[in-house]
């Protein structure tokens, strides 16, 4: 595709897709300027925080979600789309505003969406919920797997 | 009623210095009031019970913890670090010090901070004079 002489027509496309793609950003609702008060399940922060991990077989996620009400996780996996969604427990709602001195771990329903590095095969993904860690275990799919190409020597 | 404090450490002779204890994290925390003293909520994920440390010195409440990664393979995104965590709080007299108690689930910490016995409202009951 690229020439060795100076191509303007061709210099200018690769700008301008560029610049569609930039568009495209602002305009998906992840973005950042994007209308996300009027969109259910996007929340401004992404929480949980998340660490991805990878091995020969599998991918791991370690999502950072003290709190929670085991009952509420909920993991779904699409292809290589990784749905967390839940609810962290708010403090007896007995107390009153006013006996508060510090308010800072904040509670709710949360819902975070994240792509994997690959596919994965959802029903046999495994979820730990152990001292507010969850940690996701998720065999990657066959297609994804490395492959191992024996060398011969002659 | 309560303040938080950042005491300076004692150094101490012949030990040696690490940098563990400097890079720390601080933990969110509610505090709230109840009929019979304060109750501190403290995130804590990823620590063990027996990584907690929960001390009354001075009138100085300091919570330590260690957490630890369930995550222990090759890391191929990371978007947070758990490093000790250490906070420090001032404690008013009227705290019950000898009755704290601490309990944790779910990587939250929970600790009660009973009000000494006087402090405490008391009921009094009306007797109607016949």
């Amino acid at each position: 595709m690229t020439s060795f002489f100076w191509e303007p027509i061709q210099g200018l496309e690769a700008i301008r897709r560029e610049m569609d793609q930039l568009l495209q950003q602002f305009d998906s609702p992840r973005g950042r300027y994007a209308r996300s008060a009027f969109l259910p399940g996007v929340s401004a922060r992404a929480y949980p925080l998340i660490n991805i991990g990878e091995d020969k077989d599998n991918v791991y996620v370690e999502a950072l979600a003290p709190g929670l009400n085991p009952e509420t996780i909920e993991v779904t996996v699409l292809r290589d789309q990784l749905r967390i969604a839940g609810e962290k427990t708010a403090i007896n709602p007995d107390i009153k505003a006013e006996a508060f001195h510090r308010s800072e771990r904040g509670a709710g329903k949360f819902t975070r969406v994240i792509a994997l590095p690959t596919e994965v095969e959802g029903d046999k993904v495994k979820a730990e919920y152990k001292n507010g860690l969850l940690l996701l275990t998720l065999p990657k799919h066959a297609e994804a797997k490395p492959k191992q190409i024996a060398v011969k020597v002659s | 009623m309560m303040k938080e404090t950042t005491v300076p450490a004692n150094t101490e002779k012949n030990v040696p210095d690490t940098r563990e204890e400097t890079r720390t994290l601080t933990p969110p925390v509610d505090i709230f009031e109840t009929e019979n003293g304060l109750v501190v909520v403290a995130d804590l994920p990823g620590v063990e019970k027996e990584k907690i440390d929960v001390n009354v010195e001075k009138n100085i409440l300091t919570l330590k913890a260690t957490p630890k990664h369930q995550l222990d393979k090759e890391i191929a995104g990371r978007e947070y670090q758990l490093l000790p965590f250490f906070r420090q709080f001032q404690l008013s007299d009227a705290v019950d010090q000898s009755k704290i108690s601490a309990e944790m689930k779910y990587g939250v910490l929970t600790i009660h901070l009973p009000k000494v016995a006087e402090q405490q409202p008391r009921k009094i009951a009306v007797n109607v004079a016949q």
